[in-house]
C-alpha cells in the first residue's frame, strides 16, 4: 500500500461526477427498499428477490465495473498514470493499492447499501442481511481485482466489463448450468446462503468450490495487474 | 551519470521505429532533434524505462533501466503528453511527487520545485485552470523535486510562450552547467541550437548525426541549397551568377531563376554583391528546399 497513490485515486473516484455514478445505484436499491416497505411487501421472498435480482445481479458487477476499471483506466488513457510509475514504486504495490481503493469502495457503495436496504425490509431475520452484506463485500472484493485486470489489459475495459457483467453473469450465468458454477454472484449467494437461515435462499454453487474461487480470483487478478503494469508502455504517437 | 544506448532497436509488429542506435548522453545538455515520426518519443520511453527494447541495451550508469522502478531515484522525466491530474492543485501536484519518492522533507523539497520553475503564485489554483505552458512547468516541478542527476524531457517547449521559453531554456542550461546529464527532444534546430552543447539527430528510426552545435549547424547548412530568385533582370543575374564555382546550376524560368547553390556561405555573400555590381534589384531570394525535412533526408543520405 502507498498512501499517496490511494490518495490521489481516491479523489480521483470521489472527487469528480464519478461519485454520484457510484451514488446513483445504492441510492436506487435503498428507494426500492423503501418503495417495498411502503407497498406492504417487506417479507423475505421479495427481499431475496430484491437482492439477488439487483443487488447482487446488476448494482454490484456494474459498481465492481465502475470502481475496478476506475481506479486505473482513466489514469491510463489520459498518461496521468506516468506520474505514478515514473517513481521509485514498484508497480505492484501501485496495483495492490489501487485494488484497496476499488475494494473499500464497493464496501462502501456496494456491501453497507445492501445491507440497509435488506434491513429496512426483514430487519436481522433469519440473518438475510447480513449474509447479503457479507456476500457483496466478498464478490465486491473479487470484481475489484477482475475489473482492476481488465482496467490494465485493454482499453476497452468499459465495453468489455459492460458485456460480462451484464451478459455473462446475468444471461448465461442464469441459464447455463454449467456456467453457474464460474459466476461471481453464484459464489456470493453461496456465501449469504451460508450465513442465512432463511428458506427463501438456496444457493447453487457449494461453499467449498465458492470460497476457494473468490480467492484464486482476487488474487490472481491483483498479482497479474502488478505484473501488467511492471511492462507498462508507451507507445507513444510515432 | 550516463545513460547509454547500445545497438538499441525497437520495432512494433513491422514498423521499424528506432534502428540499431547507439549513444551515450552524459552530464551536460544534449538535445534529441529530429522530424516529427523519427522515433525521438520512441528512444525517450527506451531511457525512461517505458518500452523495453527489441534489441539492444539501454543502461544507467550500466544498470538495466527496463523493468526498474528503483532506476527512478536518479532520472526525472517530463513527459510529453499532458498527464497532470487536473483537479490537483499545482501545490498538491509537486507535494505528491515529492511523497512519493519518499522524501525526507517534501514540502521543502515541493517548494524549491516550485520555486525554481517560477510557479510560486498560481500554485493553489487547481492544475486544470492552468495554461499549457503552466502545466508543462508543474511537470518539470514535479520531475526536479528529488533533485534527479538525470533529467529527460520529451519536447518540452511545445505550447510555451516565448517568455516561458526563454525560462526553460535557461533553467536547462545551468542545469547542464551544474553537471546533470539532460536529454531533451525537439524537432526545431534553433531550440536545439540555444540550450544544448551536444546534439543527436534521429531521423526515420536512425542515428544519422551526432556533435555540437556548429557540427550539426555545418552539417546542415553545407549541403545544395536550391534557391528562387526573382529580380529586375533575371537573365543578365543567372548570366552573372554562374561565373562562380558556388552556384551549381542556374534554371531560367518564367518565375524567376532557381539556382543550385554548392557552397552555402560562399553563394549567400555572392548573390548581393553580384547584384549590386551588375545593378539589379533583388525582388525575392527564397529557400526552395528548406523545410527541415529535405535538411534531414540530407543528412541521412550522407550518413549511410
Amino acid at each position: 500500500m502507498n498512501t499517496v497513490v490511494a490518495g490521489i485515486t481516491y479523489r480521483a473516484l470521489l472527487g469528480r461526477r464519478r461519485i454520484f455514478l457510484l451514488a446513483l445505484l445504492p441510492v436506487a436499491l435503498i428507494g426500492l427498499a423503501l418503495l417495498l416497505r411502503l407497498v406492504g411487501s417487506d417479507d423475505q421472498r421479495s427481499t431475496m428477490l430484491l437482492m439477488e435480482k439487483f443487488a447482487i445481479g446488476t448494482m454490484l458487477p456494474l459498481l465492481g465495473l465502475i470502481a475496478g476499471t476506475g481506479v486505473i483506466a482513466p489514469e491510463i488513457d489520459d498518461g496521468t498514470i506516468i506520474h505514478l510509475m515514473s517513481k521509485p514504486i514498484s508497480r505492484p504495490v501501485i496495483a495492490r493499492t489501487k485494488f484497496v481503493v476499488a475494494a473499500s469502495l464497493l464496501a462502501l457503495f456496494a456491501a453497507i447499501p445492501t445491507f440497509v436496504s435488506a434491513w429496512l425490509l426483514v430487519g436481522n431475520e433469519d440473518g438475510i442481511a447480513l449474509g447479503f452484506a457479507v456476500g457483496a463485500l466478498v464478490a465486491g472484493i473479487a470484481y475489484a481485482a477482475i475489473f482492476l485486470l481488465l482496467g490494465v489489459v485493454t482499453r476497452h475495459a468499459v465495453t468489455i466489463g459492460i458485456i460480462y457483467a451484464l451478459v455473462w453473469e446475468s444471461l448465461i450465468g442464469g441459464f447455463v448450468q454449467g456456467a453457474r458454477k464460474f459466476s461471481v454472484q453464484q459464489w456470493a449467494e453461496s456465501i449469504a446462503d451460508q450465513i442465512s437461515t432463511s428458506p427463501f435462499l438456496t444457493a447453487d454453487v457449494t461453499l467449498g468450490f465458492a470460497v476457494p474461487a473468490l480467492i484464486v480470483v482476487t488474487v490472481v487478478g491483483v498479482f497479474w495487474t502488478g505484473r501488467r503494469l511492471r511492462v507498462f508502455s508507451l507507445t507513444g504517437d510515432e | 551519470m550516463k545513460v547509454e544506448l547500445s545497438q538499441v532497436s525497437r520495432w512494433y509488429g513491422n514498423v521499424v521505429a528506432v534502428n540499431d542506435v547507439t549513444m551515450t548522453i552524459g552530464p551536460g545538455v544534449t538535445g534529441l532533434l529530429g522530424p516529427n515520426g523519427a522515433g525521438k518519443s520512441t528512444l525517450l520511453h527506451l531511457m525512461a524505462g517505458f518500452l523495453a527494447p527489441s534489441g539492444g541495451s539501454v543502461t544507467l550508469d550500466g544498470t538495466q533501466i527496463w523493468k526498474n522502478h528503483h532506476i527512478y531515484r536518479n532520472i526525472g522525466l517530463v513527459p510529453e503528453r499532458e498527464g497532470v491530474y487536473g483537479f490537483l492543485t499545482g501545490w498538491q501536484f509537486v507535494l505528491s511527487a515529492a511523497r512519493l519518492h519518499g522524501l525526507s522533507d517534501p514540502v521543502q523539497a515541493a517548494r524549491k520545485a516550485l520555486a525554481t520553475v517560477e510557479m510560486e503564485e498560481p500554485k493553489d489554483r487547481r492544475v486544470e485552470t492552468y495554461s499549457k505552458g503552466m502545466r508543462q512547468r508543474v511537470k518539470v516541478a514535479a520531475a526536479l523535486v528529488h533533485d534527479p542527476p538525470v533529467l529527460l524531457l520529451d519536447e518540452p517547449f511545445n505550447g510555451m510562450d516565448p517568455r516561458q521559453r526563454l525560462h526553460l531554456m535557461d533553467l536547462i542550461r545551468s542545469m547542464g552547467v551544474a553537471g546533470k546529464t539532460i536529454l531533451f527532444s525537439s524537432h526545431i534546430l534553433e531550440e536545439v541550437e540555444r540550450v544544448a552543447q551536444h546534439i543527436e539527430v534521429l531521423v526515420s528510426g536512425r542515428h544519422a548525426a551526432s556533435g555540437d552545435f556548429r557540427e550539426i549547424r555545418r552539417l546542415m547548412t553545407d549541403r545544395p541549397h536550391l534557391f528562387r530568385i526573382r529580380s529586375s533582370d533575371d537573365r543578365r543575374l543567372a548570366a552573372a551568377l554562374m561565373l562562380d564555382a558556388s552556384a551549381g546550376g542556374v534554371t531560367l524560368g518564367p518565375d524567376g531563376l532557381e539556382v543550385q547553390a554548392i557552397e552555402f556561405r560562399r553563394f549567400a555573400r555572392l548573390l548581393p554583391r553580384v547584384a549590386r555590381t551588375e545593378g539589379i534589384r533583388l525582388h525575392q531570394v527564397s529557400p526552395a528546399d528548406d523545410d527541415l525535412e529535405s535538411v534531414f533526408s540530407y543528412l541521412i543520405t550522407r550518413s549511410t
